[in-house]
């Protein structure tokens, strides 16, 4: 299992587009995919999930993956995350 | 026979959203609360295909309300119901819905009632305005499928020639519901700035907005008049009093045909003052009817309401849609405003402010988001390429402010000119006077700007320390208070001196019983709803500006409002008794 602790860096946070694409790029993969936010748990590969968040700018993540390609997985997400979901 | 009484000729009074008179049958638009049984399931294969098929049908439904969405009110606002959509593509959502449904026998409404409702209740639990919305989206989706499951038919689609009356409308509700042939409005919220009111004065519908208990009182077939003017709604009139509307709706009729006749007259007073009448526009939907009203142009473009700002678009998108509206009235003038975000409108990041109204807006955000101000600049710069656009900031309240974004627009084209990309180099740039600081020093503004815009609504409540959104000090929210009128005088009278063109762009502007005073108080110019232009240009061609200035002087010496209105409507009786539209 790989865990990362994540920053939100765009000014709109996790909102509606990024939400899809983050699904998107994590539904390519196998693995099991989480998001917790303080102390709220939910599946990385539903929207509905990752809309619950509502991760403003500056909010704080920790993404969990667990699976066979948890790596390549991973290193995709983390980057979108620092990339401030190509909005920066 | 229905729970209701049936009310005879019963009057509810109520805020005067939309001008004009509707007379038709009432339908009582309702968010039913739904029934949820936990019926027993028989067939655990039936409940999935039954779930599955209300979801295909969901989704079916939504696509209907985004592509109608998407051609009347445009695509930064349809996507609101992107997100619905998404959510009823959500596997692993429904995935879990599905496991109720087979490991603890719950019928599939109980299912996607319980699953749906964990999200909401997370949601609601945050006091973020933002995502309290988003378990509004979700309460929708959630609402739509069970109705679905139920097989009850999404009430969207009804018969036509009716008056709505509900409790409140949703963009949704609007956006389905303006799809029929619908007269009028009678909705017990909202305030004269929401999103059903500037609806309504676009598609050129009557609405009386704020009567409390309309759904209480009103019932389906009740015969309605629907006085958008006055703000009044009559259930089931009196013989007698129909007559009198009918007449009313006939004169009225005859009146709309005449003004029509005006389109492409100017607005100059019969003793040749000419003044220039523009149009606010918030959607595109308003540019046609603009033109169809024979407006010189816009006189404010409000672009915070052209877009989604939960991400504010990038130059392209925005240079895209200036230049479509920037080319559409040419050679006529756009005059585009910052976005003006902040107060009582969407504030970005979610930020909760204490006092919202005195926080961070207008040119405060603008300054302090620099990237996106110079983002803006940018777009309208190059819309520009014609020369007929010009650009204002809002909410301006020192001096330094007009400095700071003339040292931006400078920076902005030096920009574009190293990137290569055509723009505009002559951009007028005003302000808009809405700060009462800015109203006393306007003279060493004029001098810094082309032009300056009044904005009343916030003038007013700065001015008067009343809060136009509260209901319990609405009375003290007077556009007539002899101070008011002062503090016009003086920004028209500075802002002349200091050589710039002054204009006036708040709600006031767009009230025929301030026109003449308006007019006489020396304005270039005013912008206005487009519904109302030719109503206004009727006024002008039938006035004496030198009448006019005299009215204006008279009031300038008043001291209570009830001085001034009287003062307003003597004027109108002895000089435009013929072209009054309704008795003021």
């Amino acid at each position: 299992m790989i865990e990362a602790k994540v920053q939100i860096k765009n000014n709109a946070g996790l909102h509606t587009r990024p939400a899809a694409t983050l699904v998107k790029i994590a539904s390519k993969y196998k693995s099991e995919f989480y998001i917790s936010k303080n102390g709220l748990n939910i599946n990385g590969k539903s929207i509905i999930g990752v809309m619950t968040l509502a991760a403003e700018k500056g909010s704080e993540l920790i993404l969990k993956f667990e699976g066979d390609d948890e790596e390549e997985m991973a290193k995709e997400i983390i980057d979108y995350f620092n990339r401030g979901f190509d909005e920066l | 026979m229905s729970e209701k009484e049936t009310k005879n000729n019963v009057q509810l009074n109520g805020l005067p959203a939309s001008p004009g008179l509707a007379i038709g049958k009432a339908y009582v638009y309702q968010k039913e609360k739904l029934q949820i049984q936990n019926r027993h399931i028989i067939n655990v294969e039936d409940a999935i295909n039954e779930l599955e098929e209300a979801i295909a049908k969901s989704k079916k439904e939504l696509q209907k309300t985004l592509s109608l969405a998407l051609e009347k009110i445009g695509e930064s606002r349809a996507v609101i119901f992107e997100a619905q959509k998404m959510i009823l593509e959500d596997q692993y959502l429904f995935d879990s819905v599905k496991r109720k449904i087979i490991k603890e026998q719950k019928s599939p409404e109980l299912a996607v009632f319980e699953e749906l409702s964990k999200y909401q209740d997370i949601l609601k639990s945050s006091s973020e305005v933002y995502m309290q919305e988003r378990a509004l989206d979700i309460e929708d989706v959630k609402n739509r499928i069970i109705k679905n499951l139920q097989k009850k038919s999404w009430v969207s689609r009804f018969q036509s020639d009716v008056i709505v009356v509900s409790d409140s409308l949703s963009p949704a509700d609007v956006v389905l519901l303006s799809r029929n042939h619908i007269k009028g409005f009678v909705i017990e919220t909202g305030g004269l700035t929401s999103h059903v009111a500037i609806i309504a004065r676009s598609l050129n519908l009557p609405a009386v907005l704020g009567t409390h208990d309309a759904t209480s009182k009103i019932t389906n077939e009740d015969l309605l008049v629907v006085d958008g003017f006055e703000g009044i709604v009559i259930i089931n009139p009196s013989e007698d009093l129909l007559q009198k509307y009918r007449e009313k709706e006939k004169k009225l009729s005859e009146f709309d045909n005449e003004l029509s006749q005006l389109r492409n007259l100017p607005a100059k007073t019969l003793d040749g003052k000419e003044i220039i009448l523009r149009a606010n526009i918030d959607v595109l939907e308003e540019l046609d009817y603009l033109i169809q009203n024979g407006g010189q142009g816009i006189g404010l473009l409000r672009t915070e309401q052209l877009f989604d700002l939960s991400e504010f678009p990038d130059e392209e998108e925005q240079h895209k849609l200036y230049k479509i509206i920037a080319d559409k009235v040419f050679p006529e003038k756009v005059i585009i405003r910052a976005f003006d975000v902040g107060g009582d409108k969407f504030l970005p990041h979610g930020i909760k402010e204490k006092n919202p109204f005195l926080g961070w807006r207008g040119i405060k955000f603008l300054l302090d988001n620099r990237k996106i101000f110079k983002t803006q600049i940018k777009a309208i710069l190059r819309a520009n390429v014609n020369g007929n656009v010009k650009f204002m900031i809002p909410m301006v309240s020192g001096y330094s402010e007009v400095v700071a974004t003339k040292e931006i627009i400078e920076e902005c084209k030096r920009e574009l000119e190293s990137e290569g990309k055509p723009f505009g180099k002559t951009l007028p740039f005003g302000i808009m006077v809405e700060v009462p600081s800015t109203a006393v020093m306007a003279k060493e503004f004029a001098k810094e700007v082309d032009f300056l815009s009044i904005g009343t609504n916030d003038l007013i409540q700065f001015l008067l320390a009343v809060d136009r959104g509260n209901d319990i000090v609405s009375t003290y929210y007077q556009e007539f208070h002899p101070a008011v009128i002062r503090t016009l005088y003086h920004i028209i009278k500075l802002g002349k001196e200091g050589d710039a063109m002054v204009s006036m762009c708040g709600e006031m502007a767009s009230d025929v019983k301030a026109t003449p005073l308006l007019v006489g108080l020396g304005l270039d110019s005013l912008s206005v709803n487009p519904a109302h232009i030719p109503y206004i240009k009727k006024i002008i061609r039938n006035l004496e500006f030198s009448k006019a200035e005299q009215l204006a002087n008279e009031c300038l010496s008043c001291l209570t409002e009830k001085e001034i209105i009287d003062k307003i409507e003597k004027f109108f009786k002895e000089n435009l008794l013929q072209i009054s539209k309704q008795a003021l």
